[in-house]
């Protein structure tokens, strides 16, 4: 485990020593003081809206920063050749691609910690209140569907050249399944044999990271999420990190180093 | 003497993904022995097979055929690399760290106690010239700086066997020349090195011994001034003759 923890450190501090966070951490910021700043049509609900257009900079936001942090990692390694010196240590390769993944699932819950504070302290100026077991709720799904999303990445590094072909097609298809991912089974229905078989394993293959996105409850202080449907959530996604993992280490034992 | 590095009829083949291409062979059945204590240089023109020896080595690639090992264990078996210390060719190591956090990253895998490795960094700073800038990223250090933090890394665990793959490579004089002292006090506290170069010269002034490859067959091994000696000639010439360059009389 030292090993593992060992790389990983190296990444967190890769990530707060990059311009990248602050970047978007100031602009979602920004934006968000100054919507919160004008009172459109003198709406009482406002802070919804607010609120809503936060959650959605936050979502941006840690998308970018695990999927970009992610594809960089083993690339980099390759091309500045500090891989070499790295697997010449007692370090396995499938140590490197825990620490690797524990890094950059740790960043993103840095970044959330972050994020997740701006925001509850922005809705607490308008609503005067902190529900915390909510936010608790919401901030965890968003960190377990980010090891999912991470650990696909990390093995879109090991198969495809570069890393911005790499961080293109993570955000197609992540983009993808929040959006039409839920509906395909419907679309499915509509179609003919062999693609309706093709969209329904297609949707039974995906992580279907919507289960993740808790926004509305949030957004509406709707009550909490049953804590064993939130635990079978976790679970789902342990299930899927796990299987990305285990690809990207599987394609790294054959991969040349050199 | 202990033989510390060992290749037996070492093949290395390298399959074309191309169809009907046959294969690329880098290593044919090379026989090599190093001792310990001693300073051995590889050496070869560019292709002769010098780096994919090191990464047999290493074990970043698996022979074809033959048999390598260090210390006497297989060099398949991740233990066998415990042991060794590895500087490879024109690395660019993590440029938002410092010196001192580079070095500590890689006492953290070798498991050194922080007390321990605490006083091992700050005896390879010292002894790589780099204390006055320890606290400094990466990013803003020269060529010849990288290159003594990267020498550094690969003493971290006080290894018993360097190697080195053209330690020198892209240094100016002065960095070849610090490199060189560093190679020579190695030398003299017993460690085994095992280094690849180009700069016969430098090989000449710091090698115990030399192995001379070309196109994946070892050619020549044994005493820098007795392979000289032999030929009635320089290092240079001795080394071109050996892979059949012609070399054309001075007009």
């Amino acid at each position: 485990m030292k090993n593992i923890f060992a790389v990983a450190g190296v990444v967190i501090r890769e990530l707060y020593r990059r311009k990248d966070f602050y970047v978007l951490f100031i602009v979602t910021i920004l934006i968000c003081l100054v919507m919160a700043s004008v009172n459109i049509f003198n709406d009482d609900k406002i802070v919804r809206y607010l609120k809503e257009i936060c959650l959605l900079l936050i979502w941006i936001s840690s998308l970018v920063i695990a999927i970009t942090t992610t594809a960089r990692q083993i690339p980099a390694e390759r091309e500045n050749r500090t891989l070499l010196p790295l697997l010449a240590k007692p370090l396995t390769r499938n140590q490197l691609i825990f620490g690797k993944f524990l890094g950059c699932w740790l960043a993103c819950g840095l970044v959330l910690i972050c994020f997740y504070t701006f925001f509850g302290a922005l809705a607490a100026s308008r609503e005067h209140q902190w529900p915390l077991p909510d936010y608790f709720q919401a901030a965890t799904l968003h960190w377990f569907m980010l090891g999912i999303i991470v650990a696909m990445a990390l093995l879109g590094s090991l198969v495809f050249a570069a890393p911005s072909s790499n961080s293109t097609i993570c955000f197609v298809v992540v983009g993808g399944i929040l959006l039409v991912g839920r509906h395909l089974d419907q679309v499915a229905l509509t179609l003919s044999e062999p693609s309706r078989g093709i969209a329904l394993a297609i949707y039974y293959a995906i992580p279907h990271l919507e289960f993740f996105d808790t926004r509305d409850l949030v957004i509406h202080n709707w009550p909490l999420i049953h804590w064993e449907y939130f635990g079978l959530a976790i679970l789902y996604a342990l299930v899927y990190t796990a299987v990305f993992l285990a690809g990207a280490c599987l394609v790294f034992r054959r991969k040349a180093v050199n | 003497m202990a033989t510390i590095l060992k290749t037996d009829k070492l093949r290395v083949e390298y399959r074309s993904r191309e169809m009907r291409q046959t294969a690329k062979v880098a290593l044919a059945g090379l026989d090599l022995e190093v001792h310990a204590g001693e300073v051995f240089g590889f050496l070869g023109p560019n292709g002769a097979g010098k780096t994919t020896t090191m990464n047999v080595l290493l074990g970043f690639v698996q022979p074809t055929g033959g048999a390598a090992s260090l210390f006497g264990i297989d060099v398949r078996q991740p233990i066998a690399r415990q042991r060794i210390g590895y500087l490879p060719e024109l690395t660019y190591y993590y440029k938002f760290l410092t010196a001192e956090e580079l070095l500590r990253f890689y006492a953290k895998i070798f498991g050194l106690p922080r007390g321990e490795a605490d006083k091992r960094i700050d005896q390879l700073l010292k002894l790589v010239e780099l204390e006055s800038a320890r606290k400094r990223p990466i990013k803003s250090y020269s060529k010849g700086m990288q290159q003594r933090v990267g020498l550094a890394q690969a003493l971290i665990n006080n290894p018993n066997l360097l190697v080195l793959d053209e330690p020198t490579s892209g240094l100016d004089p002065l960095g070849r020349m610090k490199v060189r002292e560093i190679i020579q006090r190695l030398k003299n506290e017993g460690k085994t090195v095992f280094f690849s170069s180009h700069e016969l010269g430098e090989v000449e002034t710091v090698c115990d011994r030399v192995a001379i490859i070309h196109q994946g067959e070892l050619k020549v091994v044994g005493r820098v001034d007795e392979i000289k000696k032999s030929r009635h000639a320089t290092l240079e010439q001795a080394f071109l003759e050996i892979i059949g360059f012609q070399t054309q009389p001075a007009p």
